[in-house]
């Protein structure tokens, strides 16, 4: 997976990983200086948690009698998660539009720093995001019912999935003009990605087209994968489509093929973009 | 394209670039050789396809056809050990808005292969030769035009590379701003390293390169010292404004000029290459009167771009035409 156009580098595992390390590091300040991408991870999980447990809480009754607080949370991770990865495609088309990446390119750098270390921050970003929602429902009253190992597999499937979102995302970043039209293409594929699902209600009530493209939708089953992990209620466990009857190996498959195709094109994207 | 051994001992040599973008043949044919320790200044007006020039020698583009070598290293088959060799700065600031004056030379020393311990003192030397200590725990959107100019020209000195590219260095700096950087960059030269650099201006050549070529759509038009190119331009230049065009101004500066007296479109300019003479102005002011054309103004200055290619090509460069309304060249 060279990202040079030249054979002759030899570019060792030592190199790519410091180069990572110094772009990922790079990335995490930009978070922190860029108020949008802050509150993305910060703010906006507190208030998504709040708003749909409160709002839409009250006005949804699950079947059996089951809290809509234990069913949300899991959903309001993948919701948080899912929006978020947008981050990935505004900062990769940014520093494309940007000198800075005539910078990189005239550094004996490993290339392909620019993407992982884009992607790298940006998990590390949706980790704190998840935890941040996590937080706000242990402190509202929400509770996993697992084994602690569950539960951690509960938040690890979750970051795998935002993680191979974010290699997806690094594509919508490098087909866009710039950052505006990132993220307006990033908007217009991620939330219906997020809200055609069962993130936040029960597939069941949907109409007929609605309901098969949620059940088979990757955000469905990352969540219901959550919601098993967690020992949550699940009403998705009653959907015969077979994501929603193995949801954590429909989580774990959905994220890896999703890396499997967009990791390649997102490096054969980028050096279509810095080739000239 | 040949990718035989470099032809000579030159720092950066390249042989017929060619580069051509859409429709646009931004260079067609460029050979050019610097020395090693000496500065070529590369001067042009906009478009002429010194950038494209600069980013092939700095492996940011692949030419169409043609070879370029920088450090022994062939730009296209060898572009990391380029990579190693150079620094850059480029026409638009490429420095990261996000972070500190600091962060962005440790983050380019670290990506330049440098520990991270020996990336921060650098960091620190550099900051204080450019002036910038003060400022240097500022996020860089805040810095001022000559600020950001100032790091990017430390960002490329981070490797203390052997060859270095200054594009524009100074297009769009305030006068004070653009004296303060040519102090600089003559510093750097004084160490010894090798610089091509780009500019738009005469003087900028004239004060900082050894050599000049100057290029206009996309080929070498003239090479030589400045004294070389000045000698082909005449010297200073004589401007004469009339208050309406006068059949017989023309003949009666001739013998007061050297060579051919250059009329403006609305044919009340005259302008026309002088020697050192006393009481120059007097003389034309004479002999415009003798001939009876009324005169507003008369003017000698020193060569300018645009007299270059008066000179060079009998045409004023594109943007200068474009400018003033004289419209694109044929």
């Amino acid at each position: 997976m060279s990202m040079t156009a030249t054979p002759e580098v030899g570019t060792s595992a030592a190199t790519i990983g410091h180069d990572v390390v110094v772009m990922t590091r790079r990335n995490l300040v930009h978070i922190s200086r860029e108020p949008q991408q802050l509150s993305d991870v910060t703010v906006q999980p507190v208030l998504f948690t709040l708003l749909f447990i409160y709002i839409f809480g009250s006005g949804i009754t699950l079947a059996g009698g089951a809290s809509y607080k234990d069913f949300a949370l899991p959903g309001l991770m993948l919701l948080n998660l899912t929006t978020s990865t947008m981050g990935t495609a505004v900062g990769l088309s940014t520093d494309l539009t940007t000198g800075v990446i005539d910078r990189f390119r005239t550094l004996p750098m490993w290339r392909g720093a620019v993407l992982v270390g884009r992607t790298l921050s940006d998990v590390m970003a949706a980790a704190i995001c998840v935890t941040i929602v996590a937080v706000t429902g242990l402190a509202i009253g929400w509770r996993p019912n697992a084994s602690f190992v569950s539960v951690v597999a509960g938040f690890a499937v979750p970051l795998l999935f935002s993680y191979a979102m974010s290699w997806l995302c690094a594509c919508i970043g490098l087909l866009s003009q710039g950052p505006e039209s990132a993220q307006g293409l990033g908007l217009l594929f991620l939330f219906p990605l997020a809200f055609v699902s069962n993130a936040m209600v029960p597939t069941q009530r949907m109409p007929l087209i609605l309901r098969t493209i949620a059940n088979w939708n990757p955000v469905s089953a990352v969540a219901a994968a959550c919601r098993t992990l967690f020992g949550n209620p699940n009403p998705s466990s009653t959907i015969h489509a077979w994501p929603m009857q193995h949801p954590v190996a429909a989580a774990l498959i959905w994220s890896l093929a999703i890396l499997a195709v967009c990791a390649p094109l997102a490096v054969r994207l980028l050096r279509r973009r810095t080739t000239s | 394209m040949p990718s035989d051994a470099m032809p000579s001992d030159a720092m950066i040599s390249a042989q017929g670039l060619t580069k051509q973008y859409g429709e646009t043949r931004a260079l067609a044919g460029v050979d050019l050789e610097v020395p090693a320790g000496t500065v070529l200044g590369v001067l042009g007006p906009n478009g002429a396809g010194k950038t494209t020039a600069v980013r092939i020698l700095t492996t940011l583009a692949v030419p169409d056809s043609g070879s370029a070598w920088v450090a022994g290293h062939n730009v296209v088959t060898e572009a990391a050990a380029v990579r190693r060799s150079i620094g850059v700065t480029a026409q638009d600031a490429t420095l990261d808005d996000l972070l500190t004056g600091r962060q962005n030379l440790v983050m380019i020393g670290e990506l330049s292969r440098l520990p991270r311990a020996q990336a921060v003192v650098r960091a620190k030397e550099l900051l204080a030769q450019f002036d910038l200590t003060d400022a240097a725990d500022r996020v860089t959107k805040t810095y001022s035009g000559g600020m950001r100019r100032r790091l990017d020209l430390a960002a490329s000195m981070v490797s203390r590379p052997a060859v270095l590219f200054f594009d524009e260095p100074t297009t769009g700096l305030d006068p004070t701003s653009r004296l303060r950087m040519w102090d600089i960059i003559r510093s750097l030269i004084a160490d010894g390293v090798t610089v091509l650099l780009t500019t738009q201006y005469l003087d900028e050549a004239d004060t900082l390169a050894d050599r000049i070529i100057v290029i206009d759509h996309g080929r070498v038009i003239a090479g030589g010292t400045s004294r070389e190119l000045k000698a082909q331009i005449g010297g200073a230049r004589l401007e004469v404004t009339l208050a309406a065009p006068h059949r017989r101004a023309v003949a009666a500066l001739k013998p007061l000029v050297e060579g051919a007296v250059h009329i403006s479109e609305d044919k009340r300019v005259l302008s026309a290459a002088v020697g050192k003479s006393s009481g120059l102005a007097s003389a034309v002011i004479r002999a415009l009167d003798a001939v009876g054309a009324l005169v507003d103004d008369v003017e000698t200055r020193q060569p300018s771009l645009d007299d270059v290619f008066f000179a060079l090509t009998d045409q004023p460069t594109e943007e200068l035409a474009h400018v003033s309304g004289n419209g694109a060249r044929p």
